[in-house]
């Protein structure tokens, strides 16, 4: 199962709730299977998805998805221990890990060989980390928004892109229907 | 010990409705960071690295807070990305209270180098930019605050070694 499989499979159980999703072809899959108002794509700035879901989930009520990838979440290692000395119930990270950095052609990551984003997470102090085969994916987030406990999600899968469009989709636009999303 | 000024700048940021703050620490800035966990109408989540403040802080915003970043000048070096890609694509109101190392009155040879590019980079970005030289100037703040939000930009408050050298 690769991560537009792993997505599909999740549209029912997030569907309804907000999510932060990471650039590239994540957002862009996710986009093309089911876009909905309440879905933030980041156009850019790599890395960021875990602040900016961290960051929306302690300022409302709301449950917030941050949908991650691991060449992502490498990126900014340091965002494990904001979050976990941060808690926030209402917040989820799913790291996708298929270990490679799958929007610029699937090179591999370290996640590949000896580094477990898990033991990483749970070395900063998160107190919730799940580690998921891809099909036990909708499951895991199903079990954590019920949970209303701050859990880190490290969902196994297979490395590997659908051909979907580019967003064009103007940032403000995005903006603006995701804070009424917030608000309503 | 916190300076009056350090209780003057966090009172403008209440003032102005900001009830987020990230920070990366500097020497200058001790005293604001202080002020800032005792204030309780502001969450203080301090970062690891600037442009994981700036997520954090489109994410806060994002959820209908108004938040601000608290950083050194170096750190424009690490944060030029966020800004352009994230919070002036997605027009997010970004106040920057920065420490201007660097100037006259620094200690340390190496925080000129990165003082030398400071304006460089904010004018490359088409940042409004304030440098707060003298203690007087910290008046302009509350104003600044609120054109921050006005036109939904980031914006930048430099405050170097002579404005904390005199201020009180
Ligand atoms: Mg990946």
């Amino acid at each position: 199962m690769n991560r537009h499989d792993l997505l599909k499979d999740l549209i029912p159980v997030i569907s309804d709730h907000l999510v932060v999703c990471n650039i590239g072809a994540p957002s862009q899959e996710l986009a093309a299977l089911d876009d909905r108002t309440s879905n933030f794509y980041m156009l850019g700035t790599m890395g960021l998805a875990s602040s900016i879901g961290l960051g929306l989930a302690l300022t409302q009520p709301k449950p917030v998805i941050a949908i991650d990838g691991d060449g992502s979440v490498l990126t900014n290692l340091g965002t494990l221990a904001t979050i976990a000395n941060n808690p926030a119930p209402n917040f989820i990270l799913l790291i996708v890990d298929n270990g490679s950095y799958g929007s610029t052609g699937d090179q591999k990551t370290y996640t590949s060989a000896k580094t477990s984003l898990a033991s990483v997470a749970r070395a900063c102090g998160c107190e919730t980390v799940v580690e998921a085969e891809a099909e036990e994916t909708r499951a895991a987030v199903a079990d954590a928004l019920r949970s209303k406990t701050m859990t880190i999600i490290v969902a196994n899968c297979d490395p590997g892109n659908v051909d979907v469009p580019v967003i064009t989709r103007n940032p403000v636009a995005i903006r603006d229907r995701f804070i009424q999303e917030v608000q309503r | 010990m916190p300076k009056e000024m350090d209780r003057q700048l966090v009172g403008d940021l209440v003032a102005a409705g900001v009830d987020f703050v990230t920070s990366v620490p500097c020497k200058q800035l001790a005293g604001v960071l202080e002020v800032l966990d005792e204030t309780t109408s502001i969450r203080h989540v301090p970062c690891n690295k600037e442009d994981e403040g700036m997520g954090l802080c489109a994410g806060a915003y994002l959820g209908g807070g108004r938040p601000c970043i608290v950083m050194q000048n170096t750190a424009l070096g690490v944060v030029v990305n966020a800004l352009a890609t994230l919070i002036q694509f997605y027009h997010i109101p970004l106040p920057m209270l920065i420490s201007y190392r660097g100037e006259v009155g620094e200690k340390v040879a190496c925080q000129v180098e990165m003082a030398l590019h400071t304006n460089a980079i904010l004018a490359q970005l088409h940042i409004p930019t304030y440098h707060f030289h003298h203690p007087d100037q910290a008046a302009e703040f509350p104003g600044i605050l609120a054109h921050t939000q006005m036109c939904s930009k980031p914006t930048a408050i430099l405050t170097d070694a002579s404005f904390w050298g005199a201020a009180t």
